[in-house]
C-alpha cells in the first residue's frame, strides 16, 4: 500500500509540476523568450525525483529550507545549465517550484498510510489542477485581447509570439489604438449611444416592473397565476424568433436606426425577468406595514414609493445592474436594427469594424477592452448584487 | 363593503400590470403570431419598404427674365415592384407669385399648388414643372424657396396586409434547404454544449467548494465569460485561434505539436485516428461549441455552488465517521443532491443553447459546417433576404421550442407530483 502511494503521489505530483512550468512557459513564450520545447523528460525526472527526496528527508530538514533547496537545485540546472534563459523567467521557475514544494510539504510516509489516501491525494492534485486549469483557460483571452491592443501591426507581424509591453515608450504610442480607435472610429460617441441605451432601459425597466411586481407580489386580481406562469414562458422564447416580424414593423414605422427602437425592444425583452426578480423581494417585506399605510389613508402610488421602494434597494440594485449588463452586452438587436454608423452601440460597431478585413486587430482588441471593461468593473465591483440577479435571472441566455 | 375594496384592489392591480403586460405582449407575442403570418407569404427584404411619392424640388432663375422663376419637381415611386394609388401634391409659395402656365392636374389658389396626379405605376418618374412671374425680383429668397418641402400623398398597398398565402415557404424549408443536415447540427451544438458546460459547472463548483486561498477571487473569475459581452469574447477568441497569425497556432508550431497550422473555425472536417479506427471530427463545429461551454459553464457553476452550500454539513460528518473515501462522498451525498438542479439546468441551457445565435455568427457565421436553425434564420431573411423562408425557419424553432418547454413541464409536474 505505502510503496504503491508513494509512485502514485510521485506521478501526480510530477503532472502538476509539469503543468504549472508549463504554463509559465508558455506566458515567458508570449513575452518574446525563444523556448521551443517544454522538455517534459527533464521536468518529468526532476519533479518525480523532488516528490521523492521530499518524502525521504520528511520532517528532518524545516520545510522552508527544504523548499528553498530544491527550487535552488531546480532553477539550476534547468534555467542554467540546459535552456539558459534571462534571470526574471528563473525567478518565476523558482517562486513555482517554492509554491509546489510548499503544496506537497503536507504529506509524509505517514500520511501517505491512511485509509483512503490514495483517494485524497488525487482529490487534492484535481482541485489544485483544476485552479489552475480554470485560471488560465479563463482568463488568458481576456490577457491576449488587452495585450494585443498595446501591441502594432508590424510587431505582430515580426514575431507573432511576442506580447511583451514595452513600457519605456511614449505613453502616446503605447496607447496608440485607443487614440485611434477614439478619433478615427468614433468610439466616444457609441460609449455615449451605449450608456445611453443601457441606462434608458434600466430606468424603464424599474418604472414597469416595479408596480406591475407589486401588483403581482400582493394584490389580487383575475389572471394573475396566469400572468406570472406566463412571464417565465415568454422569457423562454428567443430574440431570434422576433427579429423577423419587429425588422418589417420597425422598417415601416421608421424604428429602426433609432434608440427609441432600441429602448423599446430591450425594456420588452428584460421586462419579464425584472418582474420575476422584484416579485419574489415584494412578497418577502412583511404586509403588516403597508395594511398600517393603507389605514393612513396612503394610496398604492404612496405605498409603493414610501414603502416598497426603500425597503427594496437591494432587490432593485440587483435588477438595475442586471439590466444593465443585459443591455449593454445585446448584440442581435442591435445588429438587425441598426445599419447607421451615428446610431452604432458599442457591441454594433466593434461587429462593424472587423467587417473591414483590414482593419488592424490591434483596433480591433483595443474596442474589445473598452466594451468589457465597464461590464467587468461594475461585476467585481457590485460582485454580491449581481450574483443574486443571475441566480434569478438565469432563464436568460 | 368588502367587494367594493376588493373591486378597487382589482382596478389598481390592473393599472399597475396594464404598461408592463401590453408592452411585452406588443414587443414579444404579437412578433410569434406575426411570424405565423409573414411565413406564408412570400416576402423578400425589398418588399416590406411602404412604396412612397417622393418629389425633389429645384429652383432655377429663368436667364433673360429676372422677374420669372422656374421651378422644377422630380417625381417619382420609391417603389420599384408596387403601384401608388390617387397620389396628391401640395405646395406653398410666398405671396405675389403667380402661376404662368398652370397643368391640367393642378389648381392655384391662394398661394398654394394643389394637383391630382393620379395612379403611378412601379418605377414611375416624371419632371413636373412650374413658371411663376412675380412682381419684383429683388424679392425672390431661392433659398427660402427650396425649403418649402412639397407634401405628397398616395395610397399603395402593404405587401404584408393583403391575404395572398402560400405553402411555399414550409416546403423549401422542408425539401430544399439541407433540413435534416440543420436539425442534426442544432442537435449537435444544443446537446453537447449543454452537457459540456453542466460538466465543467459540475467540476468547478466542486472545486470553489473547497476551501482555499483565493476563493473569492476564484469565483468572480469563473464568472467573467459569461458577463463580459459576446462581441468581445469572439473577436478574442476568433484572433486566438486564427490559422495564419494566431497566437494557438504560433504557439504550437513553436513547440512543434503541429507541422501546418490549423484552421480550427474555418475547417468543416479533420481526420483522427484513434486506436486504428478513422474518425471524421466535425472540426469548426467542435470548436464553436468549446466557446459555447467556456462561455455558460459559469451559469452551471453559479447554481451548482449554490445548491453545495446548502447540503447540510452533518450529512459528510457522518460519511466521515462511516470511514467513506472522499469519491464515495461525491458519488453518494453530493451527486444525489444536486441531480434535481441539473435537471433544471439542462433543460434550460439545451433552450437557450438551441437558440443561441451571436455566438456562431461572430465566431464563424455558419460556414464550414457550423449552420444551426437560428443563423439559418438570419441567413434567409437577411443575406439572402427572403423574410417569408426566414419566418418559416422561425415557426420551425418555435414548434421544437414548444415541444421542449411540454416535455419540461411534464417533467417539472411529475417531480412535484413525487415530493
Amino acid at each position: 500500500m505505502r510503496t504503491k502511494n508513494t509512485i502514485l503521489f510521485s506521478f501526480i505530483s510530477t503532472f502538476f509540476l509539469i503543468f504549472l512550468i508549463s504554463i509559465w512557459k508558455i506566458l515567458s513564450t508570449l513575452q518574446g523568450l525563444s523556448i521551443n520545447s517544454f522538455n517534459i523528460e527533464i521536468l518529468f525526472i526532476f519533479g518525480f525525483l523532488i516528490s521523492l527526496a521530499h518524502l525521504g528527508i520528511g520532517g528532518r530538514v524545516k520545510s522552508f529550507y527544504k523548499s528553498v533547496i530544491f527550487s535552488f537545485i531546480f532553477v539550476i540546472c534547468d534555467g542554467y545549465l540546459i535552456q539558459k534563459l534571462p534571470i526574471w523567467y528563473n525567478v518565476g521557475v523558482f517562486l513555482i517550484i517554492y509554491f509546489f514544494t510548499n503544496k506537497i510539504s503536507k504529506y509524509s510516509f505517514t500520511s501517505l498510510k491512511e485509509e483512503h489516501s490514495t483517494q485524497v491525494i488525487l482529490f487534492d492534485f484535481l482541485t489544485l489542477f483544476g485552479i489552475l486549469f480554470f485560471s488560465f483557460v479563463i482568463l488568458f483571452p481576456f490577457y491576449m485581447m488587452l495585450v494585443t491592443s498595446f501591441k502594432t501591426q508590424i510587431a505582430l507581424l515580426v514575431n507573432p509570439l511576442d506580447f511583451s509591453i514595452n513600457f519605456g515608450q511614449d505613453i502616446k504610442d503605447l496607447f496608440k489604438s485607443y487614440f485611434v480607435i477614439f478619433k478615427s472610429y468614433k468610439f466616444g460617441k457609441y460609449i455615449v449611444t451605449s450608456t445611453i441605451v443601457s441606462v434608458g432601459t434600466v430606468i424603464i425597466t424599474l418604472l414597469f416592473a416595479i408596480p406591475a411586481a407589486y401588483a403581482v407580489a400582493r394584490l389580487n386580481f383575475f389572471g394573475k397565476t396566469f400572468l406570472s406562469t406566463s412571464i417565465l414562458i415568454i422569457y423562454m422564447f428567443p430574440a431570434i424568433v422576433l427579429v423577423i416580424p419587429l425588422y418589417t414593423i420597425f422598417s415601416q414605422l421608421g424604428l429602426r436606426n433609432s434608440i427609441e427602437g432600441l429602448l423599446i425592444v430591450y425594456t420588452a425583452t428584460t421586462l419579464p425577468v425584472a418582474i420575476y426578480m422584484l416579485q419574489g423581494y415584494f412578497k418577502s417585506i412583511p404586509k403588516e406595514l403597508e395594511e398600517a399605510a393603507i389605514l393612513d389613508k396612503l394610496s398604492w402610488f404612496g405605498i409603493i414609493t414610501k414603502i416598497i421602494i426603500p425597503l427594496s434597494i437591494p432587490a432593485i440594485s440587483s435588477v438595475a445592474l442586471y439590466v444593465f449588463m443585459i443591455a449593454w452586452n445585446e448584440f442581435l438587436f442591435s445588429l438587425m436594427f441598426l445599419d447607421n454608423p451615428n446610431s452604432f452601440t458599442l457591441s454594433r460597431a466593434i461587429q462593424y469594424l472587423s467587417g473591414d478585413a483590414e482593419t488592424p486587430r490591434q483596433y480591433l482588441m483595443a474596442g474589445s477592452v473598452v466594451v468589457t471593461l465597464p461590464v467587468l468593473f461594475i461585476f467585481v465591483y457590485f460582485e454580491k448584487y449581481l450574483v443574486s440577479g443571475l441566480t434569478a435571472g438565469s432563464v436568460k441566455g | 363593503m368588502n367587494d367594493t375594496l376588493a373591486n378597487t384592489e382589482k382596478k389598481t392591480a390592473y393599472i399597475l400590470t396594464l404598461p408592463a403586460v401590453l408592452l411585452v405582449f406588443s414587443i414579444i407575442l404579437f412578433p410569434i403570431f406575426a411570424n405565423v403570418w409573414i411565413s406564408f407569404k412570400e416576402v423578400e427584404l425589398k418588399d416590406i419598404r411602404i412604396p412612397e411619392p417622393r418629389a425633389k424640388k429645384i429652383v432655377k432663375s429663368i436667364s433673360d427674365e429676372p422677374s420669372k422663376i422656374k421651378i422644377l419637381y422630380k417625381l417619382r415611386n420609391s417603389s420599384l415592384i408596387q403601384e401608388i394609388r390617387d397620389v396628391s401634391f401640395e405646395d406653398n409659395f410666398p405671396k405675389n407669385f403667380e402661376i404662368e402656365n398652370l397643368d391640367s392636374r393642378c389648381s392655384y389658389e391662394k398661394y398654394h399648388l394643389k394637383c391630382e396626379f393620379g395612379n403611378w405605376p412601379p418605377k414611375y418618374r416624371e419632371n413636373f414643372q412650374v413658371i411663376f412671374a412675380t412682381n419684383n425680383e429683388s424679392k425672390i429668397d431661392k433659398k427660402n424657396l427650396k425649403s418649402i418641402k412639397p407634401k405628397l400623398d398616395g395610397k399603395s398597398d402593404n405587401i404584408l396586409l393583403n391575404t395572398n398565402f402560400t405553402l411555399k415557404n414550409f416546403k423549401k424549408v422542408l425539401f430544399e434547404n439541407e433540413f435534416v443536415d440543420l436539425i442534426l447540427t442544432t442537435f449537435y451544438y444544443t446537446f453537447f454544449g449543454t452537457v459540456g458546460s453542466i460538466v465543467f459547472g459540475i467540476l468547478t463548483a466542486q472545486m470553489v467548494n473547497q476551501k482555499f486561498y483565493g476563493r473569492t477571487f476564484m469565483r468572480s473569475v469563473l464568472l467573467f465569460p459569461y458577463v463580459a459581452p459576446v462581441v468581445a469574447l469572439a473577436y478574442t477568441w476568433e484572433l486566438l485561434l486564427d490559422p495564419n497569425s494566431g497566437t494557438l497556432n504560433s504557439l504550437l508550431l513553436n513547440y512543434q505539436i503541429i507541422e501546418t497550422p490549423i484552421n480550427l473555425l474555418g475547417q468543416k472536417y479533420i481526420e483522427i485516428s484513434i486506436l486504428g479506427f478513422d474518425f471524421k471530427l466535425r472540426l469548426a463545429l467542435t470548436t464553436v461549441i468549446m466557446f459555447e461551454i467556456w462561455r455558460y459553464f459559469p451559469l452551471a457553476f453559479l447554481f451548482i455552488l449554490a445548491r453545495l452550500q446548502a447540503i447540510p454539513k452533518e450529512l459528510y460528518e457522518a460519511a466521515d465517521v462511516d470511514g467513506a473515501s472522499p469519491f464515495q462522498k461525491f458519488f453518494n451525498i453530493t451527486l444525489p443532491q444536486i441531480t434535481a438542479v441539473i435537471s433544471i439546468l439542462f433543460m434550460i441551457r439545451f433552450i437557450w443553447n438551441f437558440n443561441k445565435f451571436e455566438d456562431v455568427f461572430l465566431l464563424t457565421g455558419g460556414a464550414s459546417g457550423t449552420r444551426t436553425l437560428p443563423i439559418n434564420v438570419y441567413q434567409q431573411g437577411f443575406a439572402i433576404s427572403d423574410i417569408g423562408m426566414g419566418s418559416a425557419v422561425s415557426i420551425v424553432i418555435v414548434v421544437l421550442l414548444l415541444m421542449f418547454m411540454f416535455f419540461y413541464f411534464k417533467l417539472l409536474g411529475k417531480r412535484v407530483d413525487e415530493n
